[in-house]
Order: structure tokens, then C-alpha cells, then sequence
């Protein structure tokens, strides 16, 4: 799932916060998204009531998810969807090349899909000969400039108009420079048109696929999702395991908070249910469609009580907008397929803690992702957790790699923590050195990081403790 | 927190770490708005911190024996005021997580229903009057996320700034976004902690204010110091403090 074989979150932190254009692009959009959200979600109580039950939707799905997942199988073969399962992303690799290669198909139009990133499909693919062409206009930016998405909802958006215009100009053949939005976007309808017609296969993600009625549920706004799962004469879908929900009646609630949450849409321009393939006497539609479902992971996930809430995502990206910290480093920072908040917490567990762990420090625990998080995972409480098992190796730790960071100086730093405040007499005497000594403490270690942005804070001469007995505040 | 609460005679006051060591004017001024209205207020001597730097840095074991020893402090059945809505949050909603697969979880539940925060008690229960003898001066007040989003009292906070007839609130822009502080946070990822302050302190001097109120001191640390730090001529203050120095004309 890593972009980048050496994985420098440091560094990328100090690019990505001395990028000022960088930086001036996401403030801007995501302070729309947060305003977009607000406007749809207005009333707090119905919001509330609306969250409580996409969170039990989850729960309910998660609970009894291989029941689940047999029963979309079964309803799924019946339907005439072929059914492929992959426990890692190499095994989903091979299953989307294997029904290309038994169509003699080169030519795939992909709608977006944050499994096919995980998956690095498209890499994947054209080391085999195959052409895939992301057709949603975010994703296509990003693909023509080969970079990866810095958002889940919104890949490319990152970049502004001008960007965007220089990257046309430079990458699509014959296209004079335009910052018009109309003629950019018409430059890349006409690119893609070709594409579609000349298409082979289609890939498609799925929002929800449907237990009951083996439906595959996608939304978009574009008509490149419709176009890719309907025009070329195979249809391929991919989705992470936990996206499948019970029945039918879950889709309005689910829909609801995703737009939403999402785009601050009621409901998206299109919304695509698919339950077969071409039937006999029908005109249009793929002749072939499969699902292929995959784990990388997400099995262990479910096995833990607690992390598992983190598999009730719905991928609506609302974490990423609100975080004051994506906000600031954009997606590219994070360093993995998936960003933001959400990312935190999905890649350490995915990865492991050695390779991800430290995303699970670059949060203040504000909470922002958490209050409106549609589906109500408890981002913080899940970043404590990790954060936990990154020193910890004790027999409740699930997480890959846990105990990682143990180290003697954080032990015995917590430890000493734990004796002061645990012995209010010597606490008492070693504040009162403190005070003396004031601003005679040298600023090291911490306080070296804390005085790169700040003045250090002023030990009182007389501590709140001294204030009370000395104006005789009642002691019990 | 309902606001058919009847007026306790006596309550407990929880000081925090970081007001007894850096803000302890301010934790007096907490006590001595409860005393005025008539209210016992007792100080346990023994208290330190709520615990919450361990739970939130991944060493909740060490977090757990901190908050138990807390616990034992507070015996009697009175109301526990905490002038903070990050150490008020801690106690009220995080210690029932924190002893969750524990046998003593009832009465650490039992200890969390105690848990009030300072702005909430003051207005929802004490329902204060303040009377403002300072001489007129803008400001502008930071919500900390825990007291906004974990305790929810904010609008109690800025309800009683606004009771204050000299004092101009002007609001800043992004209000409800964090300062950056969240405790190792801000050592941990310096750069970001940095870019987040950076930001807040340039919404507080759009504001035209000359002084910034908070009801959290680790959010004051984080952002007074920065703009000591940047010589920015805006002070920052804990919303208690301020209210007795307008109480008493300074």
C-alpha cells in the first residue's frame, strides 16, 4: 500500500508544510467540504440519529460478516456476477489479469477505486501489457502527471486550475494551454470518449454490495462509473470485504450519510445498482461481470473487538477534510494509499507498526474526525490504542509489530511520570526546584521541539498547592 | 449536564498539573468565583495530575495508576470541579474507558458522573452573575476541542464573557479548529504542532483583540507562548482568571 519504498514521514511533513500552493489549495477545499457538510447535515439532532444508525448498520454487518459474505457469493453466482476471492493484493492482481487475458483484452476504463490504489492495479496491469485508463477526471489529472490520489474523494485535489491546465497542456497531445474550466473539462471528455469506446473491459469499486440481493452499489457524480460498468462487454469490480451490508433497506440510511459526509450532496448525480450481467434479451450492459473481494488484512482487523470498528468506514473522506492535520500536509504526506485519519488507523494495522506506526503521533486527538464520522468510529480512542501497542507487547495486543518502539528512555520517563504524580510530597518539592530554577532549565529533548515554536512556559514561583494553604482553602 | 441542578453547600476543586505549576493565579481565581456565590470549595491537598499526558501518549497502564490515585481523593459524594475542559474530559468520559475491563469500573463511574467542568458549574448551576468593573477591552476567546467537542461547554464559557458589559468578544474564524497543543503531540510532531499554531495565532491577531481567553491552559501554554515567542502584542489568559480581574476592576 506504500507510495514510496522509503517511507520518510518527517520529511514528507516538512515538504509538504513548506509548500505554500500546497497548502493554499487545501485550506480552500477543505474549508468548502467542512461548509458543504454543514449545509446538508444541519439539524444536529437528525444528524445524530442518522450516524447512531449507520453505525449500527456496520455493527450488525461486521458481526455476522462471513455469513454475510457467503450469502452475497450465493446471491451474486445466481445473478450470473462471478464471484473471485483474494486474500492479498498480488492474488486480486492476478484475478483482474487472468479475465483480461481470457478475453485477449488490452484496453481497461477504470472508474475510481480506492481498493484498485491499494491493489497498485494500474502499475500492476501495465507491467503485463495493459492499458488502464482511470476515467474519473480527478483520477485522470493525476494519472496523465503519474501521481497517486491525495485524497479519497477528490484525487487531485491538490492541484488548482492552473495545475491542472499546465498538466493538459504538457501531457495530452495537440492541446493548447486553457484555464477554462469548461474547455479543460472538454479536453478531457474528448480524451476519454476514445477510451471508453476502444475499451475492453471496465473496472469499477463498490460503495455497498448487498447480502439480500447480491447488489453491487456505486455512486458517482461523473457518468464515468455508469459508463465503465455498462459500455465495454466485461465488467470487473473490486471491493475490500467489509463493504458488504445485509439487505436492501441498509442502502437509503448508508447512502444518506455517505453524499453527505462526502460532497454535501443529498444524493449523488448517479447511482448505480448492479445486480447481473446482460440478461438475454436485453440491449445493453457487459455481457461478463465479477466481483472480486479482498481481504489484505481486513480479516485480522475483525478479529479485534475494538479495532474492528475501524472496518465500518464507508470511505467518505469527511475525516480527511476536518482534520487540521491533513489540512495542513495534504495526502501525499501520509506517505500510503490511504490518508488522513482514517489512514492512520488503517495502515498501521494493514502494514504494520513498524512501517506505519508513526502515523498514529500525528494527531492532537482534537477529536474533529470523530464527531463526524458518519458511521461514528472512534478515530482517537483507535490512535490511543495504537499508540499503546507501539510500546507495548503485552498479550492483549493484536497489532503487527506491536511493541516496536519500546525503549528504555520512554519507559523510564513514564515511569518517573508515574512516581511524581503518585508521590504529591516529592511532586511538591521537585516543582518547587523547578520553580527556582525557571528559566535556568536548559531546552532539551522535548523542550528542545516545544521552543522551535514557543517560549517555554513559566514555572510559578508559588504552585496552586502553596496558593490554597496559604489562603486556607478547606484540604478535605 | 441538566440545568435543574440544585446548589451544592461544598465542593471538590481539581486543580490540574498545569495550572499548579504555570497558571496557579488562575486556578485561585476558579476557587474564589465558587466561593463567592456561597460555596464551600476543598482543594485535596495530595492531588496531581488527572493522567491524561500517559493515556494519551500509549502508556495507559501508567495513566491508570495516576487516575486511581486521583479517585481516592475524593470521597464524599460532592460535586468535583475541574477548570478545565481537556482534564474535565479525561475524568468524566475517559476514566470509565480507562478501567473498562476492571472491577472497580462502578465506582470510577460513580467518580466520573462527579466531573464538572468549571464554566459549566459556574453558569448551569451556580447560574452567576457577574458584574464587569473593568475598563472597556476587546477580546477574543479559543474553545479547546475537548471542552467543545468532549465536554461541551463552550457556550457556557463564552456565555460568561459575554455577561461582561466593558468586554467586546470578537469571534475568531476557525474557532472550532485545534490550536495544536494535544500534549506530546506537540514534541512529537513539532512541524505540524508548529504550522497549527502558526495559523490559530493569525486568526487572533485578524481578530483586532488585544487579549485571547481559553478555558485550557494546555491550549494557553501552546498558543500564549507562541505568540510570546513571535513578540505578537496579544496576552492570553484562563477565562477564570480574567473573569476575577473583571469582577475586581483590574
Amino acid at each position: 500500500m506504500a507510495n514510496d519504498i522509503e517511507f520518510d514521514f518527517r520529511q514528507n511533513v516538512s515538504r509538504a508544510l513548506k509548500d505554500k500552493q500546497l497548502r493554499k489549495n487545501f485550506k480552500f477545499a477543505m474549508g468548502n467540504f467542512i461548509l458543504k457538510r454543514k449545509q446538508i447535515f444541519s439539524d444536529d439532532r437528525e444528524t445524530e440519529q442518522l450516524r447512531t444508525i449507520g453505525s449500527a448498520i456496520k455493527v450488525r454487518a461486521l458481526t455476522r460478516l462471513p455469513l454475510l459474505l457467503e450469502q452475497l457469493e450465493a446471491r451474486c453466482t445466481h445473478n450470473g456476477i462471478q464471484v473471485h476471492w483474494a486474500e492479498t493484493t498480488a492474488e486480486a492482481n492476478q484475478q483482474v489479469l487472468r479475465i483480461m487475458n481470457t478475453h485477449r483484452a488490452t484496453r481497461l476504463v477504470k472508474g475510481k477505486s480506492m481498493v484498485s490504489e491499494e491493489m497498485g492495479l494500474n502499475e500492476f496491469l501495465q507491467e503485463n501489457g495493459i492499458e488502464a485508463i482511470e476515467t474519473d477526471l480527478g483520477e485522470f489529472i493525476i494519472q496523465l502527471n503519474a501521481e497517486k490520489p491525495s485524497h479519497i474523494i477528490v484525487p487531485a485535489i491538490h492541484k488548482n486550475k492552473e495545475q491542472i491546465a499546465r498538466i493538459f497542456h504538457e501531457k495530452i497531445p495537440d492541446t493548447p494551454y486553457t484555464e477554462n474550466v469548461e474547455a479543460l473539462n472538454a479536453i478531457a471528455r474528448k480524451t476519454l470518449r476514445q477510451k471508453f469506446f476502444k475499451a475492453q473491459v471496465g473496472l469499477s469499486g463498490v460503495n455497498f454490495a448487498v447480502a439480500e440481493t447480491g447488489t453491487l452499489c456505486l455512486v458517482e457524480n461523473e457518468g464515468n462509473g455508469r459508463m465503465c460498468t455498462t459500455l465495454p462487454p466485461v465488467h470487473i469490480a473490486v471491493m475490500g470485504l467489509e463493504k458488504v451490508v445485509e439487505k436492501l433497506a441498509d442502502l437509503p440510511p448508508l447512502l444518506r450519510l455517505l453524499t453527505g459526509s462526502a460532497t454535501g450532496q443529498l444524493i449523488t448525480t448517479y447511482v448505480n445498482m448492479i445486480t447481473s450481467p446482460r440478461k438475454g434479451s436485453e440491449k445493453d450492459g457487459p455481457r461478463e461481470v465479477h466481483l472480486v473481494i479482498l481481504d489484505n488484512g481486513r480479516s485480522e482487523i475483525l478479529a479485534d473487538p475494538q479495532l474492528r470498528q475501524t472496518l465500518h468506514c464507508i470511505r467518505c473522506g469527511t475525516c480527511l477534510n476536518h482534520c487540521p492535520v491533513y489540512t495542513r500536509i495534504g495526502g501525499h504526506a501520509y506517505g500510503f494509499v490511504y490518508p488522513g485519519p482514517i489512514g492512520m488507523i488503517l495502515n498501521p494495522q494493514v502494514e504494520g507498526l513498524k512501517k506505519a506506526g508513526v502515523l498514529a503521533t500525528a494527531s492532537s486527538l482534537c477529536e474533529a474526525c470523530a464527531e463526524v464520522c458518519p458511521v461514528k468510529i472512534p478515530i482517537p480512542q483507535l490512535l490511543r490504542r495504537l499508540r499503546n501497542e507501539s510500546y507495548s507487547s503485552d498479550t492483549f495486543c493484536t497489532v503487527k509489530e506491536c511493541g516496536y518502539q519500546r525503549n528504555l528512555i520512554d519507559s523510564l520517563a513514564w515511569k518517573g511520570w508515574e512516581f511524581m504524580n503518585t508521590h504529591p510530597r516529592i511532586n511538591a518539592v521537585g516543582q518547587k526546584i523547578m520553580g527556582i530554577l525557571g528559566p535556568r532549565v536548559p531546552p532539551l529533548g522535548p523542550l528542545k521541539q516545544w521552543t522551535r515554536y514557543r517560549a517555554l512556559p513559566k514555572f510559578a514561583g508559588k504552585s496552586l498547592h502553596q496558593l490554597v494553604e496559604e489562603q486556607g482553602v478547606e484540604n478535605e | 449536564m441538566k440545568d435543574d441542578h440544585v446548589k451544592p453547600k461544598t465542593v471538590y476543586y481539581f486543580g490540574t498539573c498545569l495550572m499548579d505549576m504555570f497558571y496557579p493565579e488562575a486556578g485561585m481565581a476558579g476557587i474564589k468565583l465558587i466561593q463567592r456565590e456561597g460555596v464551600q470549595v476543598i482543594f485535596p491537598r495530595q492531588q496531581t495530575c488527572c493522567g491524561q499526558p500517559a493515556y494519551n501518549s500509549g502508556f495507559p497502564r501508567e495513566a491508570r495508576k495516576v487516575a486511581l490515585m486521583q479517585m481516592q481523593l475524593f470521597p464524599k459524594q460532592y460535586p468535583i470541579v475541574v477548570p478545565s475542559g481537556s482534564c474535565a474530559g479525561m475524568m468524566k468520559h475517559h476514566y470509565p474507558l480507562l478501567f473498562k475491563n476492571d472491577t472497580r469500573l462502578d465506582t470510577v463511574q460513580q467518580f466520573s458522573n462527579r466531573i464538572v467542568e468549571l464554566s459549566e458549574f459556574l453558569v448551569r448551576v451556580l447560574k452567576i452573575k457577574l458584574k464587569d468593573r473593568g475598563s472597556p477591552i476587546k477580546v477574543t476567546w479559543h474553545s479547546s476541542c475537548h471542552a467543545l467537542r468532549e465536554m461541551r461547554v463552550v457556550e457556557d464559557s463564552k456565555s460568561l464573557v459575554r455577561q461582561l458589559q466593558n468586554v467586546e468578544l470578537v469571534e475568531l474564524q476557525n474557532e472550532k479548529e485545534c490550536c495544536g497543543f494535544g500534549g506530546t503531540f506537540a514534541v512529537k510532531q513539532p512541524a505540524i504542532s508548529g504550522a497549527m499554531v502558526s495559523d490559530k495565532i493569525e486568526d487572533v491577531t485578524q481578530t483586532g483583540a488585544t487579549r485571547l481567553i481559553t478555558g485550557d491552559c494546555g491550549c494557553l501554554m501552546n498558543i500564549g507562548g507562541a505568540m510570546e515567542y513571535q513578540n505578537a502584542p496579544i496576552r492570553g489568559q484562563h477565562l477564570a482568571e480574567f473573569l476575577w480581574e473583571r469582577l475586581n476592576g483590574k
